[in-house]
């Protein structure tokens, strides 16, 4: 019998695939598909502090827009007697799918001020929540804040979450950090359970006709994975804390290879949007298969056995990597496209 | 602020333990418990029925509210069906009953009534008919002409002895021109049907006394009439104690009710109503309602009684107020007799022998009632009536008066010495100033031997020299009374703010307060005033603030174009939003401002509101930021507990908004009081400036002497004589309103500009204009003023030019958002961008004035179905008083553009009669030609039909013109007589071509005296053809009007249609018609329109005869040009239906133009052309203009508050409704589709 099981965040979970943030769960009919398809765990999507503070100012916009200017139409819309306006659709459906599903729930949070992400915080533990996912980044866009000062302030918000909270804390990290492993450290001693790595960023694109810069929303790819990878693998042993993959998790392969790098979980999303929730339960299957034909045991048995300290040639995992590859790319070989850089 | 303490402008400021006095009610009004706000959801268990319940049970709330809310508040509970329809300013208790049914409030047996919008009032009062006919209580709600469209059904009601109330919050009517505002024309209009009137004067009384209407419709069978001044009682905010619901049981008698329901309709018990009767017995049956007549006034009196009983507050039918041996007697009724009470207050203090009688019951007119009331030493009355009703002997009041005394003395039951000498009068007529100065002039007047008969008061009659003079400045108000003053633009939240000041004083203090708001006649960048009064004695003050002890003006801007002290007492207080600090402010005011602090002694404040504002992230708005200075400089409460109770109106108020809103507030309360200072006043007048002349002297002579005066706010100066007799006025004058409300306006880069046109087209308020001229015009052009090659092939030697009008633009952004020339190097800046105002506005005065001067191109050298062309052509409608960034008025503009020149227009009521033709000053103007739009507006109701009869004078004359030429053709000329008759006039040279015709035979019939060379010269003009325009909104089009609109649609009138579809009565608040679309919120709507869109271009197009265009001019500029082309050029009615956005959509109106792109990519607004004359040629007359849907709709309906708030309020409805609404936009399409693929191959 193959065993699965894995553990999260002190959460015992029974198979490594969790479903990562998405529009998956927004709606809580998806809680019990995303369940019976074998789902481990259950990221909510994200709650935007900036987004709630911005639906409260436009409904407060929108009311005020034009009232008591003429004596014909002192307002223009009718006033409803309440609105669920902040967090109380969140929280509300955290509650839901606690009663509705038996899979740990972590709420996923992106604050906007200090107030903010110790409150909401506060209400997704409170509406039971298992665990809270932190999705800290913002785009450093003031060149006088340093790195340091950036770091020194996401620590200080974990800290302050962890005092506000007793359930576990995770941080979603972006790629882009200097000393990452260093910075991953820090977190962990600001009280940070877990570090999910990586956040994927929508890039808008640039819309050469209307010369507009448009939203728009790219699923991953599954060559996203070699970064996750790679990180997950140098983080390994370095850091005492949980590590979650995300970003490029599409098959059985790149969970089992999530594995091998040293991660706990392998969270998916842009698959399971593309082939659908039951792609969790032939994900889960393929794994199985894999790991009967290769006579592994378990997951536990295969964590981290390909990370940077148990491997045989680590600097694979270091600047060698870039130069072999380049060394091993030859021009004009069928399937092979040509280098852009 | 400074440390300070500051000076309260309250004497006593321990306000909180002052004992309340009512000086006129039997009983005192106890505390109440905490006060609730209206709309709370009645849970309570109905008491079981017949139970006197609540006799005594529970203290009142004391509550703070409007004359429309209060009795909706007794309205909806004691009634099962409200059969309603927008009117202003009755609409709120439409709204407000909606708004409770939407959330279950139950009425006073435990069910919620249902509250049904209908098509127009005469719908109203018909389904309401037909309600009570088949036994359910029923009511509703109306004004003015509204309450003339129930008059048939009121007959028929009050006929069939049927219990119901009409509430009706009193109005002008419309004759030689529409009012909203306050007066008795339409209740006086009803005296006939045999509805009781019922008459209150005072917030109070109108809660109270729609509940003694109930009680007493229920007993005598007879319907009520319940009726409170338009506006100053509907509208004015007061404290009151509120009926509870007990008290409702407690006065209505269930017994009655089933003795109601069992006369009924029921197929159980079937009977006739409603038969047809002949010589032989109508004449009898009509006699035969008599008793209940005859009962009713003791049946009223008795309700009174026993709501005394219940409530403490005594009523009569008559209630006198003044000197037991008063010899000179007002009698009148309304929110007018609370001023002639006041004023009777003060003069019996001076022992005069005054009183004023209230007459609350005029029908049925109780003589023997009103002979008891009226004191036995009464030997002058003066009647004053709130109406109008010319070649009458009196106006009815009056007469009503009379005639009640010369039967009491004809009986023998007048207990007067003798006949009284009886006067009537008229005054107040659309809520003109009714003041305690006038009441004293009247009482003057009664003590002359021959007082004047007929008289006015509040104007200068110096036609027919009815009118008193009086003294204005004489003042009953009292000292103890703080008055507060406050200016403020529509848009900064002041209204909304002192709305709330009156609220926490009522609430929190025992104090009485008053509020009453003003607006001017603009939709954007309109100035409101608040007049405020708090007290410690009831306020009979029914008439705004002339003395101030409080002045407050929010906007700095207005200092140099209002004198807002004007109304500022000696040592008053006066509070300044300005920009500049204390040490700066002096020199920045005009000099007579300047004059009015040194000389009253005022204590000068000011706070820079707006930077406060934005730094709590308040954006513009700064209600929040002056509302707590008032409260820390006026002293009304300390200033702890003042700011307290700001917060928690703060939290109140916007709380259910998120609390992000309710944060900012108090971090601009907070910030509002470290902001504000007190200026050290000089001594000495210093300013180089004053205030600047409300037109410029250039104007004409009319809108110098008479607008110009409206403009300045002192059109009540204005003399009969100089007012048109026949309500007609000149077109062409808002270009002398110069308003300067824009803060950024749009500037042109003449080198990035591609001269597309797309920014002239969109401009709501004919702001940005394009001309290409002749260059040696620019010869003596002003420094700056920028020029370009024109971008036309023909026009390459000419130039070109794109000028703003700086001082008439709202600045709304249109005109940037649809710009679609970028520059290369920065993406953001496009050939117009917005930039700050103050900096260009003298520069750009200039430009836009030798703008102005240069010549026009000619209009037969363009192509005006073109988009690029069309901004050449001059518009004729312009700067009118629309929302800022309107959605409509794009459209009137371009038909002008294209046909204004020969065009007549109908307009229904609404929005576009409003900015189209509210004085002082009208938009529609003239070309260098003098033609222009002739324009008029009916009703609502009937436009189509008002628009037909235009076309049928037309072309009667037109007809009539060419056979006079035909009958002297010899004498005109054969070739002229030829080409007069024969012209093709369906190109612009055509017509210009006839014009000159038309002046070549009017040079020939010059002098000829003979009969026909008259008749033909004062018809001539009909030969120049005429483009007839029907302009209205969806609530005419789709409804109210929908009956007349159809019949002109089935008919071959050549008539043209344009239907602004802001899909909800914008005018009067937003509220839906049949045009809202599934699944928005409206007012009537609350919870969400649950049936769709009425697709009234199919019901159009069903008819095979007339042309219809469905069009979005964000959708596709180029279809909206072609649709005004082919609609005019259609010989047969054309129905124009057009995407307006709206800002009751609830979105920034600079995302209009996108929104409409929204709305047809997404397929609910299909861009389509209905034109019948392709049929004849074989093809196809349905032409799709856009493709199918490429966005989902919610992509476009969840940009918009009107939808979205439903998706806040009740996510689980609003998805339902959105999947609906999006299979009915599949639906539609493909029904489209098919349509369009149809083959009309012969």
């Amino acid at each position: 019998m193959i065993d699965l099981t894995t553990n999260y965040l002190g959460l015992k979970l029974k198979n490594p695939v969790v479903v990562s943030a998405s529009p998956l769960t927004e709606k809580l009919e998806n809680f019990e598909r995303l369940r019976d398809a074998g789902a481990s765990a259950i990221v909510m999507y994200s709650l935007f502090e900036e987004q709630i503070e911005a639906e409260s100012e436009n409904l407060d916009a929108a009311m005020e827009l034009g009232t008591n200017s003429y004596a014909e139409a002192t307002t223009y819309l009718p006033d409803m007697p309440k609105y669920q306006i902040g967090p109380d659709r969140y929280i509300d459906l955290i509650y839901k799918a606690k009663k509705t599903v038996d899979v740990p729930i972590i709420a996923s949070l992106n604050g906007n001020s200090r107030g903010g992400w110790t409150r909401y915080a506060e209400h997704m533990e409170q509406a039971g929540a298992d665990a809270l996912e932190l999705n800290i980044f913002n785009i450093p866009t003031d060149p006088s804040v340093t790195a340091e000062q950036l770091e020194h302030g996401y620590c200080e918000l974990v800290r302050a979450v962890r005092k506000a909270v007793k359930i576990p804390v995770s941080v979603k990290l972006g790629p882009y950090f200097t000393s990452m492993a260093n910075f991953v450290k820090q977190l962990s001693a600001a009280g940070a359970d877990g570090v999910v790595i990586f956040n994927r960023f929508y890039q808008p694109d640039f819309d050469l006709e209307e010369l507009e810069v448009t939203p728009n929303l790219v699923l991953s790819s599954p060559h996203e994975l070699r970064l996750r990878l790679h990180w997950a693998a140098i983080l390994y042993h370095q850091v005492e804390t949980y590590i979650a993959i995300t970003g490029g998790v599409h098959d059985s392969t790149d969970v089992l290879k999530s594995m091998m790098a040293g991660a706990h979980v392998a969270m998916m999303t842009s698959a399971l949007l593309k082939y659908g929730i039951e792609h969790i339960g032939v994900v889960l299957s393929g794994m199985e298969r894999w790991m009967e034909e290769h006579e592994y045991q378990s997951v536990k048995q295969m964590r981290g056995s390909m990370s940077l300290v148990n491997i045989e040639n680590p600097t694979a995992f270091l600047r060698g990597n870039y130069l072999k590859m380049l060394g091993s790319y030859k021009f004009g070989e069928a399937g092979s496209a040509l280098p852009t850089y | 602020m400074t440390d300070r303490a500051p000076s309260s402008i309250w004497e006593t400021t321990d306000v909180k333990t002052t004992e309340t006095e009512e000086a006129n009610s039997a009983a005192s009004i106890e505390d109440a418990n905490e006060s609730q706000s209206r709309g709370g959801i009645n849970t309570e268990e109905p008491a079981p029925i017949g139970d006197e319940a609540g006799k005594g049970k529970a203290a009142r709330n004391k509550v703070t509210l409007d004359g429309n809310e209060a009795v909706a508040h007794v309205a909806y509970h004691v009634s099962e069906v409200a059969a309603i329809y927008p009117i202003t300013p009755s609409s709120p208790m439409g709204e407000s009953s909606d708004a409770w049914a939407s959330i279950g409030e139950k009425n006073i047996w435990g069910t919620v009534p249902k509250v049904v919008e209908m098509q127009s009032e005469g719908g109203a009062a018909g389904a309401l008919h037909g309600a009570l006919q088949a036994g359910a209580l029923g009511t509703t709600f109306t004004s003015s002409q509204g309450l003339l469209l129930m008059i048939p059904n009121m007959y028929k009601i009050a006929g069939e002895l049927t219990s119901t109330v009409i509430h009706v919050a009193a109005r002008a009517v419309a004759a030689q021109a529409l009012s909203i505002f306050g007066d008795h024309q339409d209740v006086m209009a009803t005296r006939q049907t045999g509805f009781a009137l019922l008459s209150s004067n005072s917030v109070q009384e109108a809660m109270d006394l729609a509940l003694v209407a109930h009680a007493a419709s229920l007993e005598s069978r007879i319907p009520f009439l319940h009726f409170f001044d338009g506006f100053r009682t509907s509208h004015e905010v007061s404290k009151i104690e509120e009926l509870s619901l007990d008290d409702m049981r407690a006065m209505i008698d269930d017994d009655l009710v089933r003795a109601h329901r069992s006369r009924a309709l029921s197929p159980d018990h079937p009977v006739l109503r409603g038969s047809a009767q002949n010589p032989d017995v109508y004449f009898q049956g009509r006699e035969a309602v008599n008793p209940y007549y005859i009962a009713c006034p003791t049946i009223v009196q008795n309700a009174m009684d026993k709501f005394a009983a219940i409530v403490g507050r005594q009523y009569h039918l008559f209630e006198y107020v003044g000197a037991a041996d008063a010899e000179n007697v007002i009698i009148i009724m309304g929110s007018g007799a609370e001023a002639v009470h006041e004023a009777v207050d003060y003069m019996t203090a001076q022992g005069k022998k005054v009183g004023v009688l209230k007459v609350r019951l005029v029908r049925p007119f109780s003589v023997e009632h009103f002979l008891d009331a009226l004191p036995k030493t009464t030997k002058s009355i003066a009647v004053l009536d709130r109406t109008k009703e010319p070649g009458s002997i009196g106006e009815p009041l009056y007469q009503d008066i009379v005639t009640a005394l010369t039967e009491g003395f004809t009986a023998g039951k007048c207990k007067l010495a003798a006949f009284p000498k009886v006067v009537g009068g008229r005054y107040g007529l659309s809520s003109k100033e009714f003041t305690p100065a006038m009441v004293v002039r009247i009482y003057d007047e009664l003590t002359k031997a021959t007082p004047q008969n007929h008289f006015t008061i509040g104007i200068v009659d110096d036609v027919t020299h009815t009118s008193l003079d009086y003294d204005s400045t004489f003042s009953t108000e009292s000292p103890d009374t703080v008055r507060a003053m406050f200016f403020g633009l529509g848009a900064d939240g002041t209204v909304g703010a002192n709305k709330n000041t009156i609220k926490i004083i009522g609430e929190d203090t025992n104090l009485f307060v008053q509020g009453y708001f003003v607006y001017d006649s603009k939709k954007s960048g309109s100035v409101t005033t608040s007049h405020l009064r708090f007290s410690k004695k009831p306020i009979h003050s029914t008439y705004l603030i002339s003395s101030a002890n409080f002045v407050g003006c929010h906007q700095f801007s207005f200092m140099e174009r209002l004198d807002v002290l004007r109304a500022a007492d000696p040592g008053s207080v006066f509070l300044l939003n300005s920009p500049f600090g204390p040490d700066d402010v002096w020199d920045n005011l005009p000099r007579s401002a300047q004059k009015t602090i040194i000389d009253k002694k005022l204590k000068f404040y000011v706070i820079d509101a707006v930077e406060v504002a934005r730094a709590a992230g308040m954006g513009g708005r700064i209600n929040t930021v002056m509302q707590t200075c008032f409260f820390a400089i006026s002293g009304v409460l300390p200033r702890d507990e003042a700011v307290a109770s700001i917060k928690h109106s703060i939290e109140k108020t916007y709380g259910k908004r998120g609390e992000s809103v309710v944060r900012k507030n108090f971090a601009a309360v907070d910030a509002s009081l470290e902001n504000l200072h007190e200026v050290k006043v000089p001594a000495a007048i210093s300013s180089k400036f004053d205030l600047r002349p409300t037109v410029p002297a250039n104007a004409p002579e009319f809108v110098r002497s008479v607008e110009g005066l409206m403009i300045a706010g002192d059109g009540d100066l204005i003399p009969v004589s100089a007012m048109p007799i026949d309500g007609t006025f000149p077109t062409g004058t808002t270009q002398w309103e110069k308003r300067n409300i824009a803060l950024e306006i749009p500037v042109w880069d003449e080198a990035l500009c591609i001269q597309c046109g797309k920014c002239v087209m969109v401009c709501p308020h004919a702001v940005i204009r394009a001309k290409v001229y002749d260059p040696a015009a620019i010869n003596h052009a002003p420094e700056g003023f920028q020029t370009a090659a024109p971008k036309w092939r023909e026009f390459s030697d000419l130039k070109y030019t794109l000028q703003v009008a700086p001082e008439d633009c709202t600045g709304c952004g249109l005109c940037v958002e649809v710009c679609p020339a970028k520059s290369k190097s920065e993406a953001k800046h496009r050939a117009i961008n917005m930039e700050a105002q103050p900096p260009l506005r003298e520069k750009y005065n200039d430009y836009w004035s030798y703008f102005l001067s240069l010549p026009e191109l000619s209009r037969e050298k363009l192509a005006h179905g073109q988009v690029k062309d069309a901004q050449l052509l001059e518009p004729l409608f312009e700067f009118s008083g629309a929302c800022s960034g309107c959605g409509e008025t794009p459209y009137i503009k371009v038909m002008t553009q294209m046909f204004g020149d020969r065009a007549l227009i109908a307009n229904a009521t609404g929005c576009s009669s409003i900015y189209g033709g509210n004085l002082p000053t009208t938009p529609y103007t003239k070309n260098k030609e003098g033609r222009g739009p002739a324009w008029s507006n009916s009703l609502f109701e009937d436009n189509a039909e008002f628009g037909m009869g235009m076309r049928i004078a037309v072309d009667k004359q037109k007809e009539y013109a060419e056979e006079l030429v035909k009958r002297m053709a010899s004498l005109i000329g054969e070739e002229l007589a030829t080409g007069l008759l024969s012209a093709d006039q369906s190109t612009e040279p055509g017509i210009f071509t006839q014009r000159d015709r038309v002046k070549a035979l009017k040079e020939k019939l010059a002098g000829n005296k003979t009969a026909a060379a008259r008749d033909l010269l004062a018809v001539a003009d009909e030969l120049v053809n005429k483009s007839v325009w029907i302009i209205g909104g969806d609530g005419w089009g789709y409804d109210i009007g929908f009956g007349g609109l159809d019949h002109v649609l089935a008919s071959d009138a050549n008539v043209n249609i344009l239907l602004l579809d802001t899909e909800v009565y914008s005018n009067t608040g937003g509220q839906m018609s049949k045009s809202t679309p599934l699944g928005a919120v409206a007012k009537f709507a609350a919870g969400g329109k649950r049936t769709p869109k009425k697709d009234i271009a199919m019901m159009a197009m069903n008819y095979g005869r007339a042309y219809v265009a469905h069009i979005a001019m964000g959708g596709s500029d180029g279809q909206t040009m072609k649709a005004f082309a082919e609609a005019e050029a259609h010989n047969g009615p054309s129905l124009i239906i057009a995407y307006s956005h709206c800002i009751a959509h609830g979105y920034d109106m600079v995302h209009g133009i996108e929104q409409q792109k929204n709305a047809v990519l997404s397929g609910h607004w299909p861009l389509f052309r209905y034109n019948p004359g392709l049929a004849k040629e074989g093809k196809n007359p349905f032409q799709l203009d856009s493709r199918a849907p490429s966005i989902p709709l919610e992509k476009y309906i969840y940009n918009e508050a009107r939808y979205t708030m439903l998706v806040s309020s009740d996510p689980e409805e609003a998805k339902l409704l959105l999947h609906q609404a999006q299979d009915n936009v599949n639906e539609r399409w493909k029904l489209y589709q098919h349509m369009a693929a149809m083959s009309f191959e012969k």
